[in-house]
């Protein structure tokens, strides 16, 4: 009632109303009914369904790449935004529009494209196979389908950060003696640190769901190349709703949890600079 | 001169810039160009006609169609969804704002498959309102609507989510001003909001499209993956694929070429619009400086 008196705008209660009948339609009702589905299990039932071998062996593979991934695309990721915003170089423009490449390619196609690179008789298996690296049907190729979809995280959360770091307090460290070494471990590094964290998060969240890319590089064996996201599709061709839904309830609440780590880090990242 | 100099000190040695920057473009070369250049090589193993004709294939323009259909549906409820929501949010003050633009994004955070997971719970056979669709004959899972539903479900924030900031950044005097002029509600927005974030709602809408022609894991789950019918373009990708002959991972790769294409088209847009608002930036600070 209180901004009716500073707000003569009209539409708030046609917009609002809209916005949460929308949402409650598109978004909360599927949810709420996967939640009161999960209620209806009872707990012996849902830790049986949410722990078999079989799902327990599908986590191992989800969280393990996703995290390998991750973390390679925060060494790589840290390397592409600085070399993006701090040098000049022939392509630079190019390379820095193509880093949104995996976002907008469908993820079928990225997984159709990275197996068949990765093959035999692909253009890097070709090399790679004879050396022992078999990037089609294993756990690799599920780290690299996930690298691929998790590479513009890092690079787009930390490109803001470095284009707002002084300038003045590298040149004082220098006027100081420090060698650049120095001055990017003691200086710059712990001031990127809350950004790559954050990037990595990201990019381990949208990982830990991901299954367009990989369904098609993995092989989906059970046991070895399979993930959870393959694992909940396959209980839903049994038609064992119930057995899909308590692994769906895992991710989701791993999600969840990511998704407040992310918030606290971005918190974290924010401080930091106001304060800096 | 002066401000070259000084930054001399906080500049790596050549040697040392230049293996960081081979280091970070052999990656972009293996992990950007080559699976990008790959669609493309791949599509053609077999020569133009052979591409030409496996999309003219009946079930690849199926999927062509479907897919087209699926956006052009969904879409467009997204962007009406989008610029209520940013209205709503950006203009006025409310408790519970920062609670509403979560649950906004929340589609972002829910795995494709769980997505799709979702809709069975609801509209399977088993699912809460599985029987009286049934009893009334109307399908959705296994069907187009379901299709449709999972698009929008997953393409749910996109327009929202880039038209809020825009919202809130340009305040509400300009609409204030044309009220008290004597416009009304809609036309205050047609010729006053809509014009000064249409660069941001095309922004969203493309990212948006990319997405719904896109989508693969919440379409597979509510799809029965019926070709001529319930195929769409990832998923006629996947059932070639799947196909064993040479020619059959060729017009996997035809189809997919079209999605890659879709994809640099998209990245093309987005990089003129963020180009543009960078310019616009700049002449606005430019103009505040002088």
């Amino acid at each position: 009632m209180a901004q009716k008196r500073f707000n003569v705008l009209p539409g708030f209660g046609l917009t609002m109303g809209f916005t949460l009948f929308y949402l409650s339609a598109v978004v909360l009702i599927p949810f709420a009914a996967l939640v009161i589905r999960t209620l209806e299990l009872s707990w012996a039932d849902f830790w049986r369904l949410a722990t078999a071998d079989r799902a327990l062996a599908a986590y191992r593979l989800t969280f393990g790449a996703s995290l390998i991934a991750a973390a390679a695309n925060a060494v790589f990721g840290t390397l592409l935004a600085w070399v993006l915003v701090r040098y000049e170089f022939p392509g630079r423009r190019l390379i820095d529009a193509m880093v949104d490449f995996p976002f907008a390619l469908p993820t079928a196609v990225a997984g159709l494209t990275l197996a068949n690179l990765f093959a035999a008789n692909g253009w890097l298996g070709r090399w790679l196979v004879p050396l022992g690296i078999k990037g089609a049907f294993t756990p690799l190729g599920v780290v690299i389908a996930l690298t691929f979809v998790g590479l513009p995280f890092v690079v787009r959360t930390l490109q803001p950060v470095l284009q707002n770091l002084e300038r003045e307090v590298e040149e004082a460290a220098a006027t100081l003696g420090a060698g650049r070494l120095r001055t990017f471990t003691t200086i710059i590094a712990p001031s990127l640190l809350p950004a790559v964290l954050t990037g990595l998060a990201l990019a381990f969240a949208r990982a830990i769901g991901e299954y367009g890319s990989i369904v098609f590089i993995s092989g989906n064996l059970p046991f070895k190349t399979e993930i959870a996201p393959y694992l909940i599709v396959i209980r839903l061709d049994e038609y064992d709703t119930t057995g899909a839904i308590a692994l769906a309830m895992v991710l989701l609440a791993c999600s969840f949890l990511l998704l407040g780590a992310i918030n606290l880090l971005e918190q974290w990242a924010s401080r930091f600079h106001a304060s800096s | 001169m002066v401000h070259q100099a000084s930054q001399r000190g906080t500049e790596e040695s050549p040697l040392a810039k230049w293996t960081l920057i081979t280091i970070a473009l052999a990656f972009c070369f293996v992990f950007l160009l080559l699976p990008l250049a790959n669609v493309f090589a791949q599509a053609l193993t077999q020569g133009w006609r052979y591409y030409c004709k496996s999309l003219l294939e009946p079930d690849s323009l199926a999927s062509i169609r479907l897919t087209l259909v699926v956006a052009a549906i969904s879409v467009p409820l997204n962007v009406l969804f989008g610029l209520a929501a940013a209205w709503a949010i950006a203009k006025f003050q409310f408790r519970g704002k920062a609670f509403l633009i979560t649950l906004i994004d929340l589609p972002f955070s829910v795995s494709p498959v769980v997505a799709g997971l979702m809709l069975v719970v609801l509209f399977g056979l088993q699912g809460f309102f599985g029987k009286w669709l049934d009893a009334h004959d109307i399908k959705i899972i296994f069907a187009v609507p379901g299709i449709v539903l999972a698009t929008v479900f997953i393409t749910f924030p996109f327009v929202a989510r880039e038209l809020i900031p825009v919202m809130q950044a340009t305040g509400t005097e300009q609409e204030q001003a044309a009220l008290t002029l004597g416009a009304n509600g809609w036309q205050t927005f047609w010729h006053v909001t809509l014009p000064s974030v249409k660069w941001g709602l095309i922004y969203g809408i493309i990212l948006c499209n990319a997405r719904a022609m896109g989508e693969f894991g919440a379409v597979s789950v509510v799809s029965r993956h019926i070709a001529g019918h319930t195929e769409t373009m990832p998923l006629r990708v996947q059932a070639l694929y799947e196909g064993t002959t040479a020619s059959s991972a060729a017009a996997a790769f035809a189809l997919a070429s079209l999605l890659a294409t879709l994809a640099l088209f998209t990245l093309g847009i987005k990089t003129f619009l963020e180009w543009k608002q960078e310019r616009a930036e700049r002449l606005i600070v430019g103009r505040v400086d002088g």
